[in-house]
């Protein structure tokens, strides 16, 4: 049967309820909270501090660091504490979506640590990762030349839809699933991020692209509205 | 990252000497204490705590184990806790290190030993299998007095959480459906106290500063009782502490005990109470 109705009756092209929110964590030189309904992403930035050991120290750059980790409880089966491959591989991954548009190198010497953490996954989980970083990184003061957008696009069946969540990660029929995060820098619209499961054709991604491209866009509105209302703890 | 130094920790002795402090508290007044439940779906009980600006996330899930050889017919309980380098510039990446073993170990001798607890109503099949009931603690900003923030938070999530189903035939949990069950809970639910000392005086609730300048601390957790018994103790750092100091840190607990309790007891159930509606 082709995937005519969404499972959780969203339109193809809507995502789910976003929220987001700057100045989570008052310790952090910068910090966000970024949602697509239940998938819940915090991310912290401190920096940029001196690097250490010293041998990393490059005195004409600086360094962009991420990590990424979804915390126990935020699934169903209870995930040990500590990396993994997969939290490794999504770390790096997010630093290279978020890279590109941070003037890192205007602090030679130094780190900004960038930490990501998942409280409740719904899938999409680097995506909200990735928003609720450069948030972060926005509010902690770190010049930037663009800002950076992620969204998943999936294919269910032959449909593409927009912001998957868990249930249609599982989908079956059909095609199955294919699951597309992809992240856009978004004054020039280009790719920082692509990953991809599961089967398509190259004409069907590169709709799936333009449809990634213009879901940014709104993202990228829910975002400088969050940056505008900054929402700083009461000292 | 600079610590806090030795001219700030004089001061903070002296002021406490003349029992006053930099946010104008009292020695035995707690910041204000936040609790939020049902931070995690996916969790079977969860809780926000703030204590000030500390932030502790705590989430409790629940599995099926075998029990351990000397308590066959005994449920399981793991606490876990985790500095997250998010909360505050001083924490790493790594190895859990002491300061986070000693607080999944504090939250997980002051809930054990008060028998909040029941846990052979935890098991299913005697000797061979058990609920096991795990809490993780994660820290989302440092701002002094984890533990008391990680206790609460436990509380609040075990008090929140409902038994996932357990289909027995096919030996499998289905998390997605729980059940309406709570968790078996007495009514022995510990409060937890961390005394600090600087110099000779005492008081709780440490932010940052207070905390890098006190000398040491006197943990321990209390059950309601006539009079409410201690349950769990220990001291930290290499303070000593004289038999007269040591009856004036029980009693400045023993003042607070009562209040104390209610405040957190009516917190916990309003956040329980609203996760609901």
């Amino acid at each position: 049967m082709a995937y005519n109705k969404r499972l959780d009756g969203r339109k193809f092209d809507e995502t789910r309820k976003m929220t987001a929110k700057v100045g989570v964590i008052p310790n952090a030189d910068g910090s966000a909270m970024f949602s697509f309904g239940d998938t819940v992403a915090y991310a912290a930035v401190y920096g940029p501090k001196q690097l250490h050991p010293q041998h990393m120290q490059n005195p004409e750059k600086g360094l962009l660091r991420c990590n990424y980790s979804m915390l126990s409880f935020s699934v169903s089966d209870r995930i040990r504490p500590g990396p993994n491959k997969r939290s490794t591989e999504i770390s790096k991954v997010s630093e290279w979506a978020l890279n590109p548009s941070v003037l890192i190198n205007e602090f030679p010497n130094t780190v900004v640590d960038v930490h990501i953490s998942i409280p409740q996954a719904d899938a999409s989980t680097r995506c909200a990762g990735i928003n609720a970083a450069a948030l972060a990184l926005a509010h902690a003061g770190i010049p930037m030349s663009d800002m950076i957008a992620s969204v998943s696009i999936g294919k269910m069946d032959t449909q593409l839809v927009v912001d998957v969540n868990k249930a249609e990660e599982d989908y079956e029929e059909g095609e199955g699933a294919t699951d597309m995060a992809m992240s856009f820098m978004n004054k020039s619209g280009k790719l920082t991020h692509i990953q991809l499961d599961g089967k398509i054709s190259a004409k069907e991604l590169a709709e799936a692209i333009k449809l990634g491209r213009q879901t940014c866009k709104k993202i990228y509105e829910v975002q400088k509205k969050a940056l505008k209302e900054i929402r700083e703890e009461k000292n | 990252m600079i610590k806090t130094s030795n001219l700030t920790k004089n001061r903070i002795a002296e002021y406490l000497v003349h029992g006053k402090r930099f946010d104008n508290r009292k020695a035995d007044e707690f910041r204000d204490i936040v609790i939020e439940c049902g931070l995690s779906k996916k969790a079977e009980g969860s809780a926000r705590v703030k204590i000030g600006k500390t932030e502790v996330w705590v989430g409790v899930k629940m599995e099926i184990a075998e029990p351990y050889p000397d308590s066959p017919d005994k449920g399981n309980l793991m606490v876990t806790a985790e500095l997250l380098p998010m909360s505050n510039a001083k924490y790493e990446y790594g190895p859990p290190k002491f300061e986070a073993i000693e607080l999944g170990r504090l939250v997980d001798r002051g809930i054990r030993e008060s028998k909040y607890i029941d846990f052979e109503k935890l098991c299913i099949k005697e000797g061979e299998k058990v609920w096991g009931i795990m809490i993780d603690i994660y820290s989302i900003n440092d701002d002094g007095n984890l533990l008391d923030a990680a206790f609460i938070g436990a509380l609040a999530a075990l008090k929140e959480a409902k038994m996932p189903f357990y289909d027995e035939k096919e030996e499998k949990i289905y998390y997605e459906k729980p059940t309406k069950e709570k968790l078996p809970l007495t009514d022995n639910m510990p409060i937890n106290f961390s005394v600090h000392q600087i110099e000779d005086t005492i008081f709780f609730d440490p932010n940052t500063e207070e905390e890098a300048a006190a000398e040491g601390r006197l943990i321990l957790a209390m059950i309601p009782g006539n009079p409410p018994k201690i349950c769990s103790m220990q001291k930290g750092n290499t303070l000593q502490v004289s038999h007269e100091k040591f009856v004036e840190m029980l009693e400045f607990v023993d003042k607070k005990y009562k209040t104390f309790y209610s405040q957190i007891n009516k917190l916990i159930d309003e956040a329980v109470k609203k996760k609901k509606e």
